[in-house]
């Protein structure tokens, strides 16, 4: 290539400390930058990124005149829009500036220095050969709805509606099940403060339903997204009530009406251990204190012909509408705050564990509701044939650090575990035995919560259990034991009701002990929702390895998404207690306000654009856009591309048999010249 | 060892997955081999083939593209174009006389740090087995360029000649 007389390139390679430095000889690929076609000036500086770095850069634009920026430090997705921020301060068109990847594709990720100084002198050929072909480009806004989506309404949801609220903001909140409240509802009491989780919660639920800012849509999914941010319309299904929201004022007398008198049917938000009736109330505390109607079990839904006493009940009032029907409601908002929460792991997964075998094996959520005030049983802990148990086993880790099912560490299961032990004790004052493969108790208070457990008599065994079955009396002879057990002409032991023994390695005593228990709660991992996947992909953003919803940046973006407008908060983006919850969604919220109070946002500068003189109006690249950005001029037989709707990707400009689509800084002449640079330079 | 080929590879990411997945490989302090240089496109989709074409001219030994999963596009279903460009291509390389193996396309989500580096490894290994692009070579068979064109020429002659 033959270099412009005009064309002042500054080539800037950056240490990073020794992050950089540490692999790459960074004077010597700076003496190699001085040799590339239009560079006029080639530094190196220990921080590039720090304000004297910065200044640098600013310097030479005045000093050298310079036209042209590049700057060889970290990924484009860190710094570009430090440096274009500089360039552009110092009066250079922030476009005409190219970052150098030297740092994440070549210093950290390679072991040979000699390779990595070649691999970054082609990188840098590549991005200064680029950069001459650069054009100055302005800067392109549109206005944000300034209203938001809270899509999950558990405690992260609740607080950001709040918060959002709040802050005077518009906020649809979305939940899926009848009422909002989410896990926490669920619980008894939360860790290591032992408040009760309905005190502290029920009030915020009370005020995200009265507040005037916050649409609450309960029993309602998010069916589609669609736009970008600052501008996304979403599409809600809204399933059948039964009941109209606005009529109902909570008097619960239809649930007593109920041509069933007795309630016969499973209660999802009992885990199953409680029965409601065809028309029920979740939970006493539910928001909005409206009814729902199962359609399922509900006669007059399902079959058509019913007494209807529960309309009777209801009177002039006359909220029941049996000819509800499943809709879809349209919202247009500026972001969205995702907080979808987490799954209880079934840990019938696990055979070993005897869960959905063995009658008296629960999960820790069924628990929960077993020592709730508002659960099936008042609160008392029994066991399914209504004693007291005398002795329960609690097992740690239960789908959590394990190859088969989950690797990572669930982080809230160690408290929670503790807090049940706690609880087990002072309601029953039975034994209780935590097996644990380590205890994790890292968080204000934990440490001492642990200790207060200790000292109440918990018995910790470290160690996993590796098999629990009915106990028949010989519960130190394991093997024999369980040959017996498992004998076909035994009673099935999923209808009995008798104690259990736990089978552990306890590690600290180095021998295999047999622990006799009546019940046994198994300390489930949290893990990503089963259709996590269809929200991440209706919202485009990206799921970690093990499924949770992936933030921009780990450490300095833990609330944004590959998606601009869209921030997420809780325990969808990986498994986290109450406090951190609460903390992140206000974090979300905050950042949904920084968005919503600029009134507007920057499009991407890398649109497509049609020469008119070359296009043959041959419409190939009409077809290739899934934006429906592009139209044809049928005047003057050309394609025309709407630069607001056009998102940039280029598959048009790749499209185009004689090179008319063009698109901006990622040009066919941009990316020849970067190839040549990539190829021929090192 | 000194005698090791060292491949040139020019490599394709899509900024929003497989270049984010890059990126994370280097947080991460993957090691992979250094013979891949990388290009950042905003998307597979942009993938001309004529870059490809360009890359080989230029003395690249392979090519490899990386995106987005199938379903996971960030600009909705590009990739989709970029598989049919890609098996396009490989009919039209090998017709060129370019092994298809040294052209590769793979998906790299932006948690697949990991993947994409062990994509890359494995390219790379594969490119050193084909040894270098050995195109220029086939025609210095024949002679220097112009007399090889001259010989493929009266081969066509005679092929179409009817007897």
């Amino acid at each position: 290539m033959i270099a412009d007389e005009s064309l002042r390139i500054g080539v800037y390679v950056c240490h990073c400390g020794s992050n950089i430095a540490g692999t790459v000889d960074v004077e010597e690929l700076t003496e190699f930058a001085k040799g590339l076609p239009g560079v006029v000036i080639s530094r190196h500086y220990k921080y590039m990124c720090s304000d004297p770095g910065q200044e640098l850069v600013k310097r030479d634009i005045a000093e050298h005149r310079l036209t042209r920026v590049v700057v060889a430090a970290c990924s484009p997705n860190l710094h570009e829009p430090t440096f274009r921020r500089a360039a552009e301060s110092a009066g250079l068109n922030r476009f005409l500036v190219q970052m150098c990847n030297i740092r994440e594709q070549v210093a950290w990720v390679t072991e040979d220095k000699a390779d990595a100084l070649d691999k970054s002198k082609a990188h840098l050929a590549a991005a200064v050969l680029r950069v001459a072909r650069h054009e100055p480009l302005q800067r392109q806004f549109v206005r944000i709805v300034p209203r938001a989506m809270v899509i999950g309404g558990g405690i992260a949801g609740i607080q950001a509606a709040l918060t959002l609220a709040d802050a005077g903001k518009e906020v649809v909140l979305v939940e899926r099940e009848p009422s909002i409240g989410g896990h926490m509802a669920m619980f008894d009491k939360t860790f290591p403060t032992l408040d009760c989780a309905a005190c502290i919660l029920t009030p915020k639920m009370t005020s995200v339903k009265l507040h005037p800012k916050i649409k609450m849509l309960t029993y309602s999914s998010v069916e589609s997204v669609e736009g970008s941010v600052g501008n996304y319309h979403v599409k809600i299904r809204r399933k059948p009530r039964y009941i109209d929201e606005s009529l109902c004022v909570g008097c619960m007398q239809c649930i007593d009406a109920c041509v069933f008198t007795k309630a016969r049917f499973p209660n999802a938000f009992d885990q199953g251990l409680g029965l409601r009736k065809p028309v029920y109330l979740p939970f006493p505390q539910a928001v909005p204190p409206v009814p729902v109607v199962d359609p399922a079990a509900c006669l007059q839904v399902s079959r058509g012909k019913c007494k209807q006493t529960c309309v009777d009940a209801c009177g002039e009032r006359n909220a029941f509408c049996f000819d509800d029907e499943e809709r879809i409601e349209e919202y247009d908002v500026g972001a969205i705050i995702v907080a979808t929460g987490f799954k209880a792991f079934d840990p019938s997964a696990i055979e070993y564990y005897g869960y959905g075998k063995y009658a008296n094996v629960y999960t820790s959520l069924e628990v929960e509701r077993l020592l709730n005030a508002g659960g099936p049983t008042g609160g008392k802990l029994v066991l399914r044939d209504g004693s007291t148990p005398k002795r329960v086993g609690i097992i740690h880790c239960v789908g959590s650090r394990d190859a088969n099912y989950h690797p990572y560490c669930s982080r809230v299961c160690c408290m929670y575990a503790l807090k049940l032990a706690h609880l087990v004790r002072e309601k029953t004052e039975a034994e209780v035995y935590n097996c644990y493969i380590d205890i994790r108790t890292p968080g204000k208070g934990f440490e001492e919560f642990y200790n207060r457990v200790q000292n109440e008599g918990v018995q910790f065994i470290r160690g996993k259990v590796a098999d629990i079955t009915p106990s028949v009396g010989q519960a130190f002879q394991p093997d024999e034991h369980q040959r017996q057990a498992r004998k076909p002409d035994l009673p099935n032991p999923s209808t009995g009701s008798g104690s259990l023994t736990m089978q552990v390695d306890d590690t600290l005593l180095g021998m295999v002990r047999n622990i006799e228990v009546d019940m046994v709660i198994l300390a489930v991992a949290l893990e990503p929702h089963a259709d996590a996947g269809d929200v991440r992909r209706s919202l485009g953003i990206s799921c970690s390895a093990e499924g949770f919803f992936l933030e921009k940046h780990p450490k300095l973006a833990p609330v944004n998404t590959a998606n601009d407008g869209v921030m997420v908060a809780g325990a969808c983006q990986g498994a986290k207690d109450i406090p951190d919850t609460v903390a992140q969604a206000d974090a979300a919220a905050a950042k949904v306000l920084v968005l919503i109070d600029a009134g507007q946002i920057e499009l991407e500068p890398n649109t497509a654009w049609v020469d008119a003189d070359m296009c043959s109006g041959c419409k190939t690249c009409i077809s290739a856009c899934p934006y429906k950005a592009i139209g044809h001029d049928a005047e003057r037989d050309i394609a025309v591309i709407d630069q607001a709707l056009c998102k940039g990707c280029g598959t048009c400009v790749a499209a185009c048999p004689s090179g008319a689509a063009k698109q901006h800084l990622f040009g066919d002449e941009q990316i020849n010249e970067e190839l040549e640079g990539l190829m021929n330079y090192a | 060892m000194p005698d090791v080929f060292k491949p040139k590879i020019a490599a394709f990411l899509c900024n929003w997955c497989s270049y984010t997945a890059s990126d994370l490989a280097g947080t991460a302090r993957i090691k992979y081999s250094p013979f891949a240089r990388i290009i950042r496109v905003m998307c597979s989709g942009r993938v001309d083939p004529a870059f490809i074409l360009k890359a080989f001219a230029l003395g690249a030994d392979g090519v490899l593209i990386a995106g987005c999963h199938p379903g996971d596009c960030h600009y909705i279903e590009q990739n989709y174009k970029t598989i049919r460009r890609h098996s396009m291509l490989h009919h039209f390389l090998q017709q060129m006389g370019i092994e298809a193996d040294r052209l590769r396309l793979v998906w790299a989500s932006a948690a697949e740090g990991q993947y994409l580096a062990e994509s890359i490894d494995r390219f790379v290994a594969d490119v050193q087995k084909l040894g270098s692009l050995n195109w220029s070579a086939n025609w210095q068979e024949n002679g220097e360029r112009q007399e090889a064109l001259e010989d493929i020429v009266k081969e066509h002659a005679q092929a179409i000649e009817v007897s």
